[in-house]
């Protein structure tokens, strides 16, 4: 009938309550509580708050149960909480040399100081579904305990790409300034060409399958870069902040981060010597799928800086960053669900138009 | 309102400000893409979320809002926004154009003439009317600082020699002020002459391409045209078959499997006005209904 779009409060009431409804499944099977999705599906819970650009566990846990588990939905609940928060100011650098590492491995050397530590992986697991886990709350489940050795504090662990940079075999950071400007692409629009800081933010909010896809795309020759991974590492860091009315940075607590930095092809010239280049990825929590292909778009993007040719998507700055927000992405292509009969009807009445002309045309002209 | 935990029509205050700031110097400037920090917003991207932050930072108080999506007050999104902001803002809510001070909008203009004490704030998708022609930013920006609209002009003369038409039949590009070629978001061409000389201010937000534009009151809009191919108005072949109007532009509802079809206005509100005034059409009642399904 053709009052079907009146209505419409009602439908969205009903609409809202079927999906509760949905959300909760079998109501003979145990409500899924947030804390255990919160310790028991961390990773997820680390890729929300990684793509919503919020730390916080307990919220990223809650919204992952408000959308049934699905995860772009949840990063689009957390950003839009996120947006309501004020901005009271940004942190200093992160010192991920100094992280309390669980976790750390390199590519590019054997062994090296603080060794390689696989932590938690499942780099070396066989895909085999584990039936034990379906055996719910009989302990049958319950994992041993695994052996640890005690961290050595006194025990450096540098970060690879300072050592290759003891050499200066890497190209050097620029020099940190202190009180430059930080910026912040929630807060301002982004331009063209972004400046590094931006673009990292970018990426670190950029989908994950998004800049996954990207990054092995530079891998199979559209815009490859030589990428060696320099190291990853997974551990807890301090955040520190300079409170204006104090003059010094105070503590806010550790966060879990997973750092990738990538060791890429030399560059030199006629003056400066050959050196390696860099690719960097960082996110909450543990994130090495990510962090590594941020690392592999973020040295990809940098083509301009190296005079490479741009060939490969991954290399488009406008590209890469105008398409790597999934919260955008879902929206526009999601909003073709809504109403267009307005436009259609325009373009119904011109398709008749055109064809009502093209019959009435002479024989002639049709026989051509 | 106490017993609402947001700040007045959602947004806060800062970020109203720097939205305002947009606004006007998109007003300054007409036909320019502004850029501003658009905001996620509780709905999603494509929603409005554009429109939704342009009336969150104009709305006052005393204004009386009405939302319409396809030109109709009663479909899901539009009662969606209408009832965030009477939630957010408290504020009053019509269906009656002649009533509203702001009217946010999708893909329609309201039929009834707007008069200067109201807003009309449009969602907009895609801002940049040179996006399919260009896809680079950088380039469409330095194309309109440049007022290089070659290419837009060798698109339309390609459509006639293709088509016999501009083939643009709804977001059809406009010339603002003698000098901004911009986009009036996905309304069908049939609204494009509405937009010239009108009394109401215009504010178009694109909330995920955080760019917000606008035409003051009694601006001078044209559609871009030829000389020998001069833009043309879409018509229809009958009148409105609830209201009889004929100056309206309609929805063709699909009333059966056999090829039925009913012409009905879009603009809900204008339909029902004339119907209040007595004017019928051809099928008043809407279509036949079996007695038995009632």
């Amino acid at each position: 009938m053709y009052v079907a779009v009146k209505g419409g409060e009602r439908a969205i009431d009903n609409a809202h309550r079927l999906l509760a409804e949905a959300r909760r499944g079998d109501r003979s099977v145990p409500e899924i509580g947030t804390a255990q999705i919160r310790e028991q599906l961390s990773l997820a819970v680390d890729r929300v708050m990684t793509e919503g650009s919020l730390l916080d566990r307990d919220l990223a846990a809650l919204a992952i149960k408000q959308a049934r588990g699905d995860l772009i939905e949840a990063i689009f609940l957390v950003r839009a909480y996120r947006t309501t928060l004020p901005r009271f100011g940004h942190s200093e650098p992160l010192d991920t040399a100094a992280m309390q590492v669980r976790r750390r491995i390199s590519a590019t050397y054997k062994d090296l100081p603080g060794g390689q530590v696989l932590g938690p992986t499942f780099d070396y697991t066989h895909r085999l579904l584990d039936f034990a886990l379906e055996a719910e709350g009989d302990g049958q489940g319950e994992p041993a305990r695994p052996a640890t050795a005690p961290a050595d504090p006194d025990q450096p662990m540098p970060r690879v790409t300072d050592i290759i940079g003891g050499e200066d075999l890497i190209e050097r950071n620029p020099p940190q300034e202190a009180g430059a400007p930080v910026g912040d692409l929630t807060r301002d629009p982004l331009n063209f060409p972004a400046a590094r800081d931006l673009r990292l933010q970018n990426l670190a909010r950029g989908d994950e399958g998004f800049l996954l896809a990207l990054a092995y795309s530079t891998q199979r020759g559209y815009g490859r870069t030589h990428p060696f991974v320099g190291e990853i590492r997974l551990g807890e860091v301090e955040v520190e902040m300079v409170v204006e009315e104090l003059g010094f940075a105070v503590p806010l607590g550790d966060i879990t981060v997973t750092e990738c930095q990538m060791v890429n092809q030399f560059k030199g010239s006629a003056v400066d010597p050959p050196r390696f280049t860099r690719g960097y990825g960082l996110g909450f929590g543990h994130c090495e799928r990510k962090a590594m292909s941020m690392a592999l778009v973020d040295r990809s993007l940098r083509a301009d800086a190296f005079e490479e040719e741009r060939k490969g998507p991954a290399q488009d700055e406008e590209f890469v960053l105008s398409h790597s927000d999934n919260v955008q992405a879902t929206g526009f292509v999601e909003h073709l669900k809504l109403p267009h009969y307005v436009d259609f009807q325009a373009e119904l009445a011109f398709i008749r138009q055109m064809r009502a002309e093209q019959a009435a045309r002479p024989e002639t002209e049709a026989a051509e | 309102m106490t017993d609402n935990p947001y700040n007045f029509a959602y947004l806060d205050e800062q970020t109203k400000r720097m939205i305002r700031r947009a606004i006007l110097k998109a007003v300054a400037i007409p036909g320019y893409q502004v850029p501003f920090a658009s905001r996620e917003m509780p709905m999603p991207y494509g929603w409005g979320t554009g429109g939704v932050q342009v009336t969150a930072a104009i709305l006052g108080p005393k204004d009386v809002l009405k939302v319409i999506d396809q030109g109709a007050d009663d479909t899901t999104n539009a009662v969606s926004i209408r009832a965030f902001f009477a939630k957010t803002a408290g504020v009053q809510t019509t269906t009656a154009t002649a009533e509203a001070t702001i009217i946010q909008t999708r893909h329609r203009i309201p039929e009834a003439p707007l008069g200067e004490d109201q807003v009309l704030v449009y969602q907009v998708p895609i801002p940049e009317p040179l996006r399919f022609l260009e896809p680079r930013e950088t380039e469409t920006r330095t194309m309109h600082a440049l007022s290089e609209y070659g290419l837009m002009h060798v698109k339309l003369y390609e459509d006639i020699a293709r088509f016999g038409h501009i083939a643009t039949s709804y977001a059809y590009p406009v010339e603002v002020a003698g000098r901004y070629v911009m986009d009036p978001s996905p309304i069908p061409k049939f609204d494009n002459p509405k937009m010239d000389d009108c009394p109401a201010l215009q504010l178009f937000g694109a909330g995920r391409e955080k760019r917000i534009y606008a035409i003051p009151p009694h601006t001078r809009v044209v559609s871009l045209d030829f000389d020998d191919h001069p833009f043309e108005r879409n018509r229809f072949s009958q009148p409105c078959a609830l209201c009889g109007a004929g100056d309206s532009y309609l929805d063709e509802v699909v009333t059966d499997d056999r090829g039925g079809r009913l012409f009905v206005c879009s603009d809900t509100d204008y339909c029902e006005g004339r119907r209040e005034a007595g004017h019928r059409g051809h099928q008043p009642g809407g279509p036949e209904r079996k007695e038995a399904a009632e």
